[in-house]
């Protein structure tokens, strides 16, 4: 089937089987590598991107479901080199162990920023409930996230 | 983890929908948020033919002061029951149960209609909404009908939706004040609960519901008429299971459960929330 999908900025209209994964699409169909799968079971978060500005988990929606749709991908969160102010506060604050759930971290910390803009330790400990860290750096994962709130 | 080869159809009115579905009979399945059914898919616990994707169907996404109850749309996600002023004002109780479904990510896609369409006495939504006295409205080739929530879950996700049928609306009485209490039990943050319970209490009137305590939502009567005779909230909450037929799995033994639900009730009816 054929789908419409604008995936950071860019409009690709692609022809694919109608059991595609979002997360199958946007890595194995566009290359975009940096949404990553985890659980592949709608547990773990790895592979959170935004649906029209939400984080959803892409392994549990149909490239089909988004069509038509906006998508942004970690890939799409710099601009002309600069990091998204997310991935800065992540730096700075060592927000990151391995790094395999850290872009599935930040694409669920904007999301969270954008409903509760000023959310207190426990608010960001509860929103990013569906984001796992098999590292268990937590500590410092909500601390960037606090950063990245003061810093707006 | 891929599903197995299916058509997928998109319908943009319920009728068409039902349409489509009732074309292809038992091999065909209505998708929503997809966070029950896709999941069952990837496992290929569920191989559908035919999926029918309502979930671009936005008249039947909203939210509305209806008089003595309110009406939510089969394809309002949870995050917005979650956050709709309407239902924190009327009805909190489903509010908070909307708000403990799975996690952000899964609130963003999925939806009422889809939560209690799939029938899943482990989830939140269904037992939620049978403690608040809902009735669901239901629409098929023949037309319209209402189902209380009491009649509709038939067996482990079983309900008495007919194949070519689709859940259109909850209907949720207004709480007039009650206090309530939902609990959930569960070891990490986004599981479906070990044991969970969804209660309000209203001077000697109340309802509650169980989550995961048998094969269907549990509706437990027998709490119920204690309160209604008088009893105290310890006394009732010992009557919890009275309706439940629990069983045994890795996280928890039925007699554990038996034992949790007791504990749960007691909490659910004490809270002071209104």
């Amino acid at each position: 089937m054929k789908v419409t999908i604008t995936v950071n900025g860019q409009t690709h209209e692609s022809d694919v089987e109608p059991r595609t994964l979002l997360v199958q699409y946007v890595r194995d169909t566009l290359g975009l590598t940096g949404t990553n799968i985890g659980c592949d079971t709608s547990s773990c978060g790895a592979c959170s991107l935004h649906v029209n500005g939400e984080s959803v988990k892409s392994c549990t929606m149909l490239a089909a479901q988004a069509d038509g749709c906006e998508v942004t991908t970690i890939e799409g969160l710099a601009k002309d080199g600069v990091m998204h102010p997310m991935q800065t506060a992540f730096m700075e604050n060592h927000g990151l162990q391995c790094g395999y759930c850290t872009p599935g971290m930040v694409m669920a910390s904007i999301s969270l920023l954008k409903e509760n803009p000023n959310p207190t330790e426990e608010e960001v400990r509860i929103g990013l409930e569906g984001n796992l860290c098999r590292c268990t750096g937590y500590h410092n994962i909500v601390k960037s996230v606090l950063a990245a709130a003061q810093a707006k | 983890m891929i599903p197995a080869p299916f058509d997928y159809k998109r319908a943009s009115s319920a009728a068409e929908a039902i349409a489509l579905v009732g074309e292809y009979g038992e091999d065909a399945k209505f998708l929503a948020g997809g966070h029950s059914l896709l999941p069952l898919m990837k496992l290929r616990l569920a191989q559908p033919a035919v999926l029918v994707d309502i979930a671009r169907i936005t008249d039947l996404s909203y939210i509305r002061d209806a008089g003595d109850h309110i009406a939510i749309g089969a394809l309002t996600r949870h995050m917005d029951v979650e956050k709709s002023p309407i239902v924190l004002q009327h009805a909190p109780l489903l509010a908070n149960a909307a708000s403990h479904v799975g996690d952000p990510q899964v609130r963003h896609r999925g939806t009422i209609g889809g939560s209690i369409a799939h029938a899943d006495s482990a989830s939140d939504l269904p037992a939620t909404t049978l403690a608040l006295g809902a009735t669901y409205v239901v629409q098929g080739p023949n037309g319209v009908r209402e189902i209380p929530a009491t009649e509709f879950y038939v067996g482990f996700l079983e309900s008495a939706l007919a194949p070519d049928e689709m859940l259109t609306e909850i209907r949720v009485p207004k709480m007039n004040g009650a206090t309530w209490g939902f609990q959930k039990f569960n070891r990490r943050a986004q599981d479906w609960a070990i044991v969970g319970v969804a209660a309000w209490k209203r001077g000697t009137e109340s309802g509650v519901a169980l989550v995961n305590m048998g094969s269907v939502p549990v509706l437990a009567t027998s709490v119920a008429q204690a309160i209604a005779s008088g009893a105290s909230i310890s006394e009732a909450a010992e009557l919890a299971a009275a309706e439940a037929e629990p069983q045994s799995d890795l996280n928890a033994s039925a007699e554990y459960r038996v034992h949790l639900a007791k504990v749960l009730v007691r909490r659910a009816l004490e809270s002071t929330n209104s």
